[in-house]
């Protein structure tokens, strides 16, 4: 079951991934970028990051591709034009050497990575109490210099979009 | 009965790192092809989001919740970048009219 | 389940047009069927059997995926709302929930984040300007309560130390002094109400409605939907209603617990709907209109025999939890909804400078100061 699910989501996120670099319309790149997150969000499920999952979605998916699609659409930006010809010879060659050499990088990772256990639904929870103890104990001065950089970043755009656009 | 033991077969670690190879290879492609500049940088956030399965992978290997800790200063990092960024193209579509990066070539307009 | 959920939502339309009505001293839907109550059917006919127009320069799959993720993501919330407690069925224990999340309360927020995208998307596919902006509206609007809401519901869970909603429930049982309910609503009257205010935004709901009522004075974001996909628009606001409105009873009043102890609450049912009914009987027979000769007896019949199935479930000790947690349930969910409907007769709308100023100078220091407050007790009364 572990299996099914993670090869569906990963054939998901790879073919979203494509599609965010193919296509010429940054809305349509724009909605398979948040397909690749839900999906990589299903996927933290599976390794046991509940929180993370749950935060992914509600910043990244839900915040922050808000906010790139309303600068898309409030700058009304079109397709791309096609910049320059490619000879449909080099596309298909470039797709198989693409697909070899990224069959022989996976054969080299799963060879260098010693024999761990698999992944199982289940095996390992990351509750929140956890991620909370841990970020409010040994993470603490990272969690308050990132909140010092949310408010710099924060001044930094109000400043920036200050004037009438 | 064999099918359900394959079934139930753990998935290896390997596979979820590829699959951060992948979707980080796949970003770094869209930051160097594309031209449009809300494009590339959505390649940025798919290299960050590849970065954190990265992270979460290990932090499973090791049975510890620091690598979510990790992902989770990396997605806080990457909303901040994201707001100052799109602050920026704004600025720079108000001054110059154009969305395509070749198109942005000198410093004096 | 999804057919009651579905015709609820239809009927919470037709409870929303009467009182309205009632509010305003008119009788609303009256003809279709008694006292309208076949309004949400005959509308429902004519929603699907009308043209179903696709304009010609839109962006044709996002503009018919966008009504779907709406209706997709306001019905799939709904699924981690517990109606009552741990029951018998036979040899099965089983709570009254689809599921259980550990997470559940990230869960509604994370789908509500995404729920802004079925609006943001309806509105740029139209390739309409109004309906662009209507869309942008709509959804800064609603990124921008979420904040506040977000931070209201954080306060419920450090009183309550857990992010699941059955927990949640279960941490507000007992009573002070034997008769005053240990509800949420007491320490945290403040995030209750700017939890309220944030979910009127969140739904899209008078007095925040500018972008369904740009529809009445330019366009909205619906502007050009018909039929069926501007019938699921409708349908994803009703099903939101209900999530907010489902969530601030597990949060803040208690869930399924009555207000008051065990063997003295078990009564207001039946006294409930036997004195509407014996009402309804006195009116039966003096009737003010022709038609009330029927329906009047007809409904202190019902709500009669209604009071006589809580009678008699106090004797069945397997009905007993099912039904009184479902009255109280559901009960205090008609009493918000009856709130967001007495809300949209009264107030009228927010311009939207002063919506967005509201949000982020008003209620989100609110909702801080209301959080810091919170841990702050939290953190000295506990060793």
């Amino acid at each position: 079951m572990t299996a099914i699910i993670f090869i569906l989501f990963a054939v998901i996120a790879v073919f979203c991934g494509i599609n965010l670099v193919v296509q010429t319309h940054p809305i349509a790149s724009a909605l398979s970028l948040i397909g690749v997150m839900g999906s990589l969000a299903v996927l933290y499920l599976q390794l046991g990051g509940e929180f993370i999952a749950a935060a992914q979605v509600i910043v990244y998916a839900g915040a922050i591709m808000v906010l790139f699609i309303f600068v898309i659409m409030l700058l009304n930006a079109g397709a791309e034009p096609a910049s320059f010809q490619i000879s449909r010879f080099v596309k298909y060659f470039g797709v198989l050497l693409l697909a070899a050499f990224l069959g022989l990088i996976s054969f080299i990772i799963q060879a260098l990575l010693p024999k761990t256990e698999g992944v199982l639904f289940g095996t390992f929870q990351g509750t929140t109490l956890d991620v909370g103890r841990k970020l409010f104990t040994s993470y603490l001065l990272p969690f308050e210099v990132t909140s010092v950089l949310i408010l710099i970043a924060l001044v930094g755009a109000i400043v920036l979009a200050r004037k009438e656009i | 009965m064999p099918t359900s033991a394959l079934l139930n077969a753990p998935v290896p670690l390997s596979w979820y790192l590829i699959l951060s190879a992948i979707l980080f290879a796949l970003g770094v492609a869209g930051f160097i092809f594309r031209r449009n500049i809300i494009t590339v940088f959505m390649s940025i956030e798919l290299m960050l989001n590849a970065v954190n399965l990265s992270f979460v992978t290990f932090s499973y290997q090791f049975k510890t919740v620091d690598g979510h800790i990790y992902s989770f200063f990396v997605m806080v990092v990457a909303a901040a970048e994201a707001a100052v960024g799109l602050a920026i193209i704004l600025t720079v579509f108000k001054n110059r009219s154009t969305l395509m990066i070749d198109e942005v070539n000198s410093m004096k307009y | 389940m999804a057919f009651v959920l579905l015709t609820t939502l239809a009927y919470l339309q037709w409870i929303e047009r009467k009182v309205i009505a009632h509010v305003q001293l008119r009788v609303g839907p009256y003809r279709v069927g008694p006292h309208g109550l076949m309004q949400p059917l005959a509308d429902v006919i004519k929603l699907i059997t009308k043209e179903g127009l696709i304009p010609s320069h839109v962006n044709k799959l996002f503009y018919l995926m966008a009504p779907f993720v709406a209706v997709a993501l306001a019905l799939t919330s709904i699924s981690v709302i517990p109606f009552g407690p741990e029951i018998k069925i036979g040899p099965v224990d089983t709570w009254m929930q689809l599921t259980d999340l550990r997470i559940g309360v990230l869960f509604v927020l994370a789908v509500s984040s995404i729920g802004v995208y079925g609006v943001a998307l309806g509105g740029w596919a139209s390739n309409n300007k109004y309906s662009l902006l209507g869309g942008l509206r709509s959804s800064a609007q609603m990124i921008s309560y979420e904040l506040p809401l977000a931070l209201a519901v954080a306060a419920p869970l450090l009183l309550a130390n857990t992010l699941s909603f059955r927990e949640m429930v279960n941490y507000q049982s007992g009573y002070w002094l034997g008769f005053i309910p240990r509800w949420n609503l007491f320490p945290e009257i403040l995030g209750f109400i700017v939890f309220l205010i944030a979910s009127f935004a969140e739904t899209n709901r008078v007095p925040f409605d500018l972008p369904e009522a740009e529809n009445e004075l330019v366009a909205g974001f619906h502007t050009e939907y018909s039929s069926m996909n501007f019938a699921a628009f409708f349908m994803a606001e009703y099903a939101n209603m209900v999530t907010v409105t489902a969530v601030a009873t597990l949060l803040f009043l208690g869930g399924w617990q009555p207000p008051f102890p065990e063997p003295y609450s078990d009564f207001v049912p039946i006294l409930l709907f036997a004195v509407s009914g014996l009402i309804a009987l006195y009116h039966g027979l003096n009737p003010a209109r022709r038609m009330d000769k029927f329906t009047l007896p007809a409904t202190a019949l019902l709500f009669l025999g209604i009071a006589a199935i809580f009678g008699l479930s106090l004797f069945v000790p397997l009905a007993k939890p099912i039904l009184m947690a479902l009255f109280w349930f559901c009960g205090k969910i008609l009493v918000l909804l009856f709130i967001f409907i007495w809300v949209r007769a009264t107030l009228p709308r927010f311009r939207y400078d002063q919506l967005m100023r509201f949000a982020w100078t008003g209620l989100f220091p609110l909702s801080m100061f209301n959080l810091l407050a919170t841990s702050l007790i939290v953190a000295l009364t506990t060793k």
